[in-house]
Formats: C-alpha cells, structure tokens, sequence
C-alpha cells in the first residue's frame, strides 16, 4: 500500500469499532473491548508503518506525502480535503499511536474487567463494588466492573478517531473536524458517570469553555479561508501565501492579516489546551475516569491544541505582536498553574494543574519561537504525564481496593489518605517515580528534562528573558509539588487502613505503565543538543534536524550557554529536594503548610467566572432576551395591535353600526315607516263617501297643479 | 413513463390531495387502516420526488420539468409548475418529512381521519409554494398551507391553542396583505403573472413614474411588502414570537412540519422573489437584513437558553438556526455575483435543508418523552439516560446536529454560511458566533436536564415508568439520522445540485 492510503485508513478502524460498539456488541463487554482494542492495534500499525517511512524519506519537510479530494462545490471551486504527513505529523502520529494503545489496554483493567457485577450499581455511577463469598464462605467486598463498560469504549474509539483524523488531515477543515469531535467526546466521557452532579456540570463547563475558543478558532478559519481561498497546509504556507497575509493591515490590535488569524485560531488553542483564561475547566474534567483524564490530558485532546499552535506556526510567526501574546499567555500560565499545583491534595487534581503549566511551556516555547523544543517537549509530556495519569489511576484502583475491603469510607484520591503505597504497589511505585521525575526534569536519565531544557536554553538563547526567569520559577514548582505528590502518596507509612491494604493492580494496567516509562526515559535521549557538554554528539540530535526539517528553512538550534542548564539543573534538583524535605513527616493535612487559601480555590477564579459570566448570561436570556424583550415589548406592542383592533372593532360596531347604522338608518326606517302607518291607518276608514271626498280633492289638487304649471307658466 | 415524466411536477403536486379526497370516503372508525392509508399514501411523492431528484440535471439552465395549464386567463394567471436546483431540495425536504410526520402521529387517536385529510392538504399546499412559477399561484398555495395548519393548531394542540393558533394565522396572515397587493402591482403592470417574464420584465424598468411616484419609490415599497411577508416566515427578529407559541402548542407531527418545511417558505420568497426581483433594493437594504439576522442568532440563542419548557426550548433553536439562513442570504443581497455570494447561499440553502432534519427530529424527539410522561417541563425530568438509553443516544445524536458539531450537517452549512458572509459582514458575522455560543448552552442545558444527573424516581417505577423507544418511533427518527450524518460527512450529493443552481441564479 501508498503511505498516502495507509493515512486515509488511519482513522478508520477506531470509527467502525465505534459503531460496531454502539450499534451491536454493547452488551458483550470482552467482544466490545476487542473490539476496541483491535481498532486501536490496526491504527497504531498504520502509524508505525507511515512513521518507519516517514523517517526513512529523503526531504520529508519539502516532499510530505500528501494526498487530497474535491469534498464541498464552493461556487466555481471545490474545497478539497486530504492526508497530509510532513515530519512534524510523523512525528506526533508517533506517541499518539503509542499512548492512545496503551491506554485503552489500561482502561480493561481499570474498568475492572472480569469481576463480578455491583450489588447495587446502577449506570451512570461508579461501580461500588460486589460481595463475593471465598472457598471458606467469608464474604468479601471486591470491585465491581463498570456497568457502562461497552459504552466506555465506544466513546474512547470515537475519540481516538478524532485524534487520528486531526493529525492526519492537509487542512484546517478537517482538523476543525477532528478538534470538535474530541471536545463532544470529552464531553460524554467527562460526564461518562452523568449521576453524579458534578460530573455532569464539569462535563458541560468543558464543553462551554472549550467552545469559546472553538467560534473564535471557527471565526480564524473563516477569514483565512476568504484571504486565501484554501484551507489546506500546503497552499497557506506558500511564501507568497504567507508573504500576502503578513502584508495586509487590520483594524485590530495594528495586526497583519496573519497576525490577526493566528491570533484567532491561538484562542482555539487557548480553549482546547487550558490556557489561562480559559483553564477552568481541565480539573474539573478530572470527574470522568481516570483513562479518560490520561486520553484528554495527555495523548490527545490538550496536545492537539499545543500541536495546531506549532502546524500553523509559519503564519504565526509573520506576526511579532501574535506571537508575544502567545509567549506571554503560555508562560503566564505556566507559573500560574503551577502555584495552584502546590496546594491540591486530589491526587488527579495536582496533575491537572501541572498539565495546564506544561501546556503553557509548549506555547511560550512557540511564542519565543522556539518551534522544535515545543514540538519536542509535547512529544516527552505526552508520554510522561499519561504515565503519570494512568500511574495515579492504579493508585486509586488500589486505594479503592483497600477501601472496599477495609469498608472505610475516605476518598481514595486524597493523597492525605495515601502513604507508604510503595510497598504495596511497587510497580506503580516506580514508573510513577519515573514520569515525576521526568516531569520535574530531573536531569540527564528523564525526557522531561531534555525537553525542558531546550526550552529554557532557546529562551536566554534568544534573549527572552522574562519568558526565562517565569518559566524557570515554574520549573522550581513544578519540581517541588512532584516530590510532594511522591512523597505524600508513595513514601512513609500509610495513613489510613484502606492504604494499608491497597493492591497493585492487574497486568493490563501495569504493562501500560511500564511502556509508557520506558519512553518516558529514552524519548529524551533522540533530541540531546550537538553541543552539549559530554553526552552531546555521542547520539545525533535526531529530533531536532526531523523535524526542524518540516519548516520551510532548519530553525537554528540555541547555542550552547551554562547559564539555562545549571538554572535547569538547580530548580529541577533544588524543587524536588525541597519538596522530600518539607513533606517527609507530613502526617495530616494540617502539618500542610502549603494550604494557602488562594491557592486552594484556585485564585478564586471559577468564583469569579461565575458571577461575571456565568449567571449574567442566564439573567440575560431570562430576564433580558425572553421575558422583556420577547414577552414584553414585542408580544406588548402585538398584544396592544390586536387590542386596539378590538377596540377600534367595538367601537366600529357601538358608534357606527349600532347608533348610525342600525338605530338611526336600519331602525329609524322601520321606525318611521311604521308610525308613519299607524298615523296614516285612520284613513283606511272602509268608509266608500270619505274615498270619494279624498278622489275629489286630489284630483282637484292635481287639476290645479296641472293648470298652474302648463299654462300659468 | 413519458406520461410520468410530463406530469412528474402535478403528480407530486396533486397527488396528496386527491389521496385526502379519497379518504373521505374511508371508514372514519377504522383507524388503523386510515392511519396506514395516509402513510402509504404520503410515500408516494416521496417515490416521485426521489425519481424526480434523479431525472433532473442540475448542469442544465432554467427551469426543468415545466407544465402549464390555464388557470384563470382573465388575469393572465396559468397553472405553471417547474423546478430548479432550489426548488427541487425543497421538494425533496418536504415529501420526505410528511410521511415521517404521519407517521409520527400515528400515536394520534382522536378524529383521526380528519387529522390525516388536512396534512395531506398541507403538502399540496407547501409544495405548491415551492413548485410555483407563477405568483399568483404562489401567493394562493402560500395561503392554502396555512388553513390546515391552523386548524392542526386550533384542534389538536395543547392547553394555549387558541392563542397560539390565532396568532399563527392572523400574523401570517397579516404579513401577506402587503405581499398580495405588490404581487397585484406586478400583474397588473405587465399583464402577466409569470415568474420568468416578471424576472425580465420588472428588472428591465428602472425609470419613469408609477401611480404617481417614481419606479424607485414604488419598487422600495414593494421590496418591503415581500420582504415582511417572508420575515414573519421564516421568522426574522422581531417577528418570531409567534413561532414558540404556534410550535409550542401544535401537536407533535404539526411542529414537525411547521419548523422543517413551514419556516423554510419564507427563506424560500427571498431567494425566489426577494433576490432575483428586487437586486438592488436588496443589496441597500441589506445591512438591515443582516443586523436582523444577527439578532436573530444572538436572541434566538438566549431565548432558548432561557427556557425550562423542552418543546420551548426547542422552538427558539428555529429562530437561532434560521437567522444563519438570512445571514447567508443578506450577504449574498451585498456581495451579489460573487464566489462570496455564492458560498453564501450555499451555506443558506443547505442550512434550510438540514434544519429541516435536524428540526423536525428535535421535535419528535421532544413529543416521545412528552407522550410519556404529559410534561414538558425540564425541571420534572432528570437522569433519565439509563432508563431509556436507546433514546437518550438518538437525542444526543440530534442536538449535536442541531448544536452545529463537525461531521454532522449543521456545521457544514453553517461554517458556508460564516465562510461567505465574513468577507462582506464582518462584524455580524463576528457577533453570531456568540449565537453559536450559546447553541451549545441551550443545547447542553437540555441534554443536561433531560438526561443527566441523578434519576428522577418518579419516571423509574410503577405507573409512571418510562419506557423505550418503540420501534415505529426509531423508524421516524432513522431517515433522519442517516441523512444527518451522511450530508456531514458527504454533502457534495446534495450540494453539487444547490451550488449549480446558485451557480446559475445569482
């Protein structure tokens, strides 16, 4: 087969796995997860196969296998849509395919495949667990598999076709396509159990936030597509394309054309990938299960954001003004979500935060230019934070264990309930150190801090400094709430009984994990910089000259600087230093002295988004739009027409019709007619002289009258 | 066959009528055979009309499949029927929706046969509007739809039918007035009623006086008349509010066909007459249009938002999704002969079709769950998706086609729409997206009720329990689905015939 039709089959599988599911299999969960599964396999070998030939192509970056077909007659034209794979795809098709087969393996356990059904679980709810009796007839309480199992993966294939379909398309359209699919699968799968409140208001606030962005992205495809007439990759970055844009003023900001539908498309992004202003909703998202928090907070949703940043990097570079914005917004979250981190105690929640400030290193490293270390640091954060994902839904799974058996009622996701789970859950306990330690960037061993370092690296390489010093405080954090996490839930003894009695989980969790480490260590090792001390040189920096490759002229790598890697080393190894030393004794919540309010609610920002946004518009269409202005003024006026219709009629019919007509004319008549007879009845006599008399006068009355008129005059 | 092919337009015009006239004579206590009879009956324009889609050529000039009959020869009115790329989707929309809409009703139980007698008299009466090429015929078909309807309305709706039906009729009604007269003007001018010799014959006057006043002048006013009749249609803000009421209240079935073909009466007046008879005043008065139909979009959004009645909620999303259609044509008014104008319309014309499926299907689907449980009201339902979950999935699938998602119709015509009106309205079509915002909020709003969150017990047990899908009811909704998805994913079938028809008319 063509890698061009290896491309187009790409997304399929997990999309006729969606509807197999859906349509047929969903009572059948082993049928319905092979299914699944399957699908997953097929795509990620079509991805490897494209990916082997990609890497092996000459001038990728200039020859891309591309292919396309005429889909919407737009007058004289057709829009076309197509397959599109530059190195810069390759290389994201890469971990897409990896983490998203890993996870759905992850998700047969998790969802507790092969227990026995709840005894009281209904759909919409987590599973409480099921009694079972052992050979000696004690009964026990084990988990109980997910009620909705099948549906779960329906809705994650449908989501991984989203995924695939976004990064294999040639154009804007598509990945439009693709982009909206993810965010309605976020949607049912953040509300997957759609019982619980919560979930259910989280579902809809991902969605709405999201959305935001997604009409302001609509609105950049809409005027690039009437500036260029195409949509496709390969005609907007022509030079003379992009050369056109840049020189086109708009009203707005003093931006070029360019400038302004970056800016555009860069709040979808901002949206999709939890970019402060718009970051409220991802630990919210953490309602759903936890496979679905790994899919959207690592392998695909939130990077797909990152990665439409770094596709339309060409034109959003034409712009200095767009790109300082999304230097400053990346960065700006970056710490912000950081300082957050430091104070949740939800063990999901704090990798939510340190998701949407890794998000925010990508789009500053892509604000500063710095176009290969953003590529490369969403590549190793893909695989270490679905690491982390997955690691700390094995800590729940076991921590859920522990409590079914002990019957304690605690929340097994607050890592203040956690404790000494390295001895129960050992391989957990150790990829998760992994992927923290790559988070953290714990140097030279970890991707983390590759990736990172390049970053810090171009950004004082460049003269960024700001950027520089911001990004490297949020490194120091970063580093620290890491170690707090480890050491909270992995080190120590445990605090609670359920944790004592916590339990590693099945191999179709752990194999994940242990796969997802191992990249999560040697992804780093393929962009070591040429002119790093010692290590640098000994292995070619592949990454960077692949897919630098895909810009139209080899970015330049930041040259060598003590000044970025000694600050690398020092936050990283300091953050997670500190962290061990302040949390090792920590027993309760109260000994926290990191619970700083502000920091605990978020800096009050969902508080605030509420009171400013969220009940005005519903006061608005109330009160505003429906009951005044609908109710109100428009049916008012109508009703007053109508009424004074009515009016206008009785008054027609009291005055005119009744007075004139009826009693003046119509009755009047009668009236007359009718006294004029009783006056004149008296004549009628039968009387045959008074007949005679009245002849006689009339006659001469009508003689005189006769003679006066025709003679007289 | 050459017999069928002569008389295809008066076949699927007249078809349903004469099939009313023969249930007259049906037995009116046998209802199940009436109901099978009206449905069986209804398939056949639907046959017709998809041979008809087959046998036409969309590369062709004109219109096709023409017939003329004397009419009243006195006013130089004939019975003079064709179609064109435009016509011929509305044709298409409308045949398909009746039966889904008869069949929807089978659930229907008093005065059955004369419920089924006046809803095949509608079809004749709404696809006599689309099918007209002579305005005098036109304007009576344009009236005749409207008698059964209200009497759908008056008869069969719920609790506040009287004002509902009353204000549906007299509103429209009162739109039309101004209509009739231009459409009298334009007869009496030029001695004749039909629609391609006006279309030369108006445009071709553009100087002298009439009735006193100058041709300016009285086309201005004329514009006017056509247009307020059609805005009441389709409906434009501020003319909307008698859609929620006349929806609202109309039985199921009739909201149906009142927001999947009735609405699209008005769109269609502007782009048959409005466009093609008035270009310039059309293009003038265009930013008025379009400032209108944003309002439309943003209004219709909050409006809808603001509701806790399903069937409500339902009828604001019309105005929300027919503003884009009105977007789309004010912008082709401004950009006219332009790629801009026509990626416009095509996006316009294509939003007509699809809100008529994806409109017609929220309907239904809101009608299901009100026959169950006699409520509409969004706060007594609740967590409702494990008791019914095959239709808590076709509800879903239905508000993502109305909410716009990519890979399903909505977003196709809208993102044409958005596409061809940026150029030339910028700012209007920068402040609808924050109508298409707040789709979602209303959309997500109800599914939210409806479906989510903790199960209301009342619907779980005994009596009250909720029950399924039946699988008449999976029928209605399954054409729909399919042609929802399939013209998100393929819309070049149907958009190659209303592009070349754009292509030709503007």
């Amino acid at each position: 087969m063509t890698t061009e039709t290896i491309l187009w089959l790409i997304p399929l599988p997990p999309l006729l796995a969606f509807f197999l599911i859906v349509l047929f299999t969903n009572r059948w969960r082993g049928l319905s997860h092979s299914l699944a599964i399957g699908a997953a396999f097929l795509s990620w070998l079509g991805s490897m196969a494209v990916f082997v030939r990609a890497v092996g192509t000459h001038e990728l970056g200039r020859h891309p296998f591309t292919q396309s077909i005429p889909w919407l007659p737009t007058a004289d034209t057709w829009l076309r849509i197509g397959v599109y794979l530059d190195p810069l795809g390759a290389a994201v098709l890469f971990f897409v395919a990896w983490t998203i087969l890993m996870i759905f393996i992850y998700s047969v356990g998790y969802h507790n495949y092969g227990q026995p059904q709840g005894d009281h679980d209904v759909k919409g709810l987590p599973p409480h667990g099921a009694t079972v009796k052992d050979a000696h007839g004690h009964a026990h309480k084990v988990p109980s598999v997910e009620p909705m199992y099948s549906r779960f993966f329906a809705f994650i294939s449908l989501f991984a076709f989203g995924m695939y379909l976004l990064v294999v398309s040639d154009n804007l359209l598509t990945l439009f396509v693709g982009w909206e699919i993810m965010g309605l699968c976020s949607y049912l799968l953040i509300g997957f159990w759609y019982g619980k409140p919560s979930a259910r208001d989280a579902a809809v606030k991902a969605f709405m936030t999201t959305r935001i962005g997604d009409v302001f992205m609509l609105l950049g495809i809409a005027f690039l597509y009437s500036a260029t007439g195409s949509l496709s990759f390969a005609t907007i970055f022509r030079e003379d394309v992009l050369h056109t844009l840049a020189s086109v003023p708009t009203p707005i900001l003093g931006l070029s054309a360019a400038g302004l539908i970056s800016l555009l498309l860069f709040i979808g992004t901002v949206g999709k990938s939890a970019q402060w202003p718009l970051h409220v909703w991802l630990p919210d998202a953490m309602e759903g299960p936890t496979p679905v928090s790994a899919m959207i907070h690592a392998a695909t949703m939130v990077s797909a954001g990152v990665y439409a940043v770094i596709r339309m990097f060409p034109l959003l570079r034409l712009d200095a003004g767009t790109m300082s914005i999304v230097a400053f917004i990346g960065a700006f979250t970056a710490l912000f979500a950081a300082t957050i981190a430091v104070a949740q105690n939800d063990i999901k929640r704090v990798l939510a935060y340190s998701t949407i400030s890794q998000l925010g290193y990508m789009i500053a490293a892509a604000g500063i230019g710095a176009y290969v270390a953003a590529a490369f640091h969403l590549i190793t954060h893909a695989f270490f934070k679905a690491l982390l994902f997955l690691g700390s839904g094995s800590v729940i799974h076991g921590m859920e264990h522990g409590v079914l058996h002990t019957g304690e009622h605690i929340d097994p996701q607050n890592m203040f309930n956690m404790g000494g789970l390295r001895k129960k859950m050992p391989i957990t306990f150790w990829t998760f150190l992994i992927g923290g330690f790559a988070l953290a960037g714990f140097p030279l061993v970890t991707a983390g801090f590759w990736s990172k370092d390049e970053i810090l690296a171009d950004a004082f390489g460049h003269g960024h400094l700001a950027v520089f010093l911001t990004l490297a405080v949020a490194a120091f954090l970063t580093a620290f709430y890491t170690m707090r996490q480890i050491t909270l839930t992995f080190l120590g003894e445990p605090r609670t009984k359920a944790a004592e009695h916590a339990q590693e989980t099945p191999w179709t969790m752990t194999l994940p994990l242990i796969v997802l480490a191992i990249f999560a260590v040697a992804y780093g090792w393929v962009g070591i910089p040429e002119h790093f001390p010692i290590l640098g040189g000994v292995v070619p920096n592949w990454f960077h000259e692949f897919v630098g490759s895909t810009l139209s002229e080899m970015p330049e790598a930041a040259p060598f600087n003590w000044v970025p890697l000694l600050t690398s080393l020092l936050v990283s190894l300091g953050g997670l230093g500190l962290g061990w030393w302040v949390y090792r004794g920590v027993r309760t919540v109260e000994e926290d002295k990191f619970q700083i309010p502000v920091l605990k609610n978020k800096w009050y920002f969902d508080e605030a988004y509420t009171f400013l946004f969220v009940r005005p518009s519903y006061w608005f269409a109330e009160k505003v739009v429906y009951l005044a202005l609908d109710k109100g003024l428009i049916d008012g006026v109508l009703h007053t027409i109508g009424r004074s219709a009515a009016v206008i009629g009785t008054a027609l019919r009291t005055y005119i019709d009744k007075a004139i007509i009826n009693e003046t004319i119509g009755d009047g008549t009668a009236k007359v007619v009718k006294s004029s007879g009783a006056e004149l009845r008296p004549i009628q006599s039968g009387r045959l002289q008074q007949y005679m008399v009245a002849s006689l006068l009339a006659f001469l009355l009508i003689t005189a009258l006769l003679y006066y008129f025709l003679v007289l005059a | 066959m050459d017999f069928l092919n002569a008389h295809l337009l008066s076949l699927i015009l007249f078809f349903p009528t004469l099939a009313a006239l023969v249930m007259l004579f049906l037995p009116s206590k046998r209802v199940g055979l009436l109901r099978w009879y009206a449905f069986l009956v209804s398939l056949v324009p639907l046959a017709l009309s998809i041979l008809l889609w087959f046998q036409f050529d969309p590369s062709r000039e004109g219109f096709q499949f023409e017939e003329r009959y004397i009419w009243y020869a006195a006013l130089h009115s004939s019975l003079h029927l064709g179609v064109d790329g435009l016509s011929l989707t509305m044709v298409l929309l409308t045949t398909l929706l009746t039966p889904l809409a008869i069949l929807a009703s089978f659930s229907i139980t008093d005065r059955v046969k004369a419920y089924m007698i006046l809803f095949l008299l509608l079809e004749t009466g709404m696809l006599g509007v689309f099918l007209a090429l002579d305005l005098l015929i036109f304007f009576v078909f344009w009236e005749v739809g409207l008698v059964p309807m209200y009497f759908l309305i008056n008869q069969w709706g719920s609790a506040n039918r009287d004002y509902a039906s009353l204000k549906f009729m007299i509103y429209t009604m009162g739109g039309s007035l101004g209509l009739l007269l231009s459409i009298q003007l334009l007869g009496v001018l030029f001695q004749t009623y039909d629609l391609p010799e006006l279309y030369k014959a108006w445009n071709a006057l553009t100087e002298g006086t009439l009735l006193g006043m100058s041709v300016s002048t009285v086309k201005t006013i004329a514009f006017w008349a056509f247009v307020i009749a059609f805005a009441i249609k389709v409906p434009v803000w501020p003319f909307h509010t008698w859609l929620p009421d006349a929806h609202t209240e109309a039985p199921t079935a009739g909201s149906m066909i009142l927001a999947g073909v009735l609405l699209k009466l008005g769109a269609y007046g502007f782009l048959r007459l409005v466009l093609p008879l008035y270009p310039l005043e059309a293009r003038m008065y265009a930013g008025a249009l379009a400032l209108l139909a944003t309002a439309a979009i943003v209004f219709g959004a909050f409006g809808s938002y603001a509701q806790n009645d399903f069937k409500r909620l339902v009828a604001y999303s019309s105005v929300n999704h027919m503003g884009f259609v009105v977007l789309g044509i004010a912008a082709a008014a401004l950009a006219a002969g332009t790629a801009d104008a026509r990626i416009a319309l095509n996006g316009a014309i294509l939003q007509m079709f699809n809100h008529g499926l994806s409109a017609a299907g929220m309907f239904f689907l809101v009608g299901v769950i009100y026959e169950r449980t006699h409520t509409r009201n969004l706060n007594e339902l609740g967590g409702l998706f494990p008791l019914v979950p095959v239709y808590g999935g076709i509800l879903i699938f239905t508000s993502m086609a109305s909410l716009g998602l990519p890979g399903l119709n909505g977003f196709v015509s809208e993102f044409l729409v958005v596409r061809g009106a940026y150029p030339v309205l910028t700012s209007y079509t920068a402040i609808s997206m924050l109508g298409l915002l707040f789709t979602g909020a209303y959309i997500l709003k109800a599914i939210r009720q409806v479906l989510h969150g903790p199960l209301n017990e009342h619907w779980a047990h005994g009596e009250h329990r909720l029950t399924e899908m039946t699988p008449r009811e999976i029928v209605v909704m399954a054409p729909l689905m399919a042609l929802i998805l399939l013209i998100g994913v393929w819309p070049s079938w149907i958009l190659k015939v209303i592009n070349e028809a754009v292509m030709r008319l503007f």
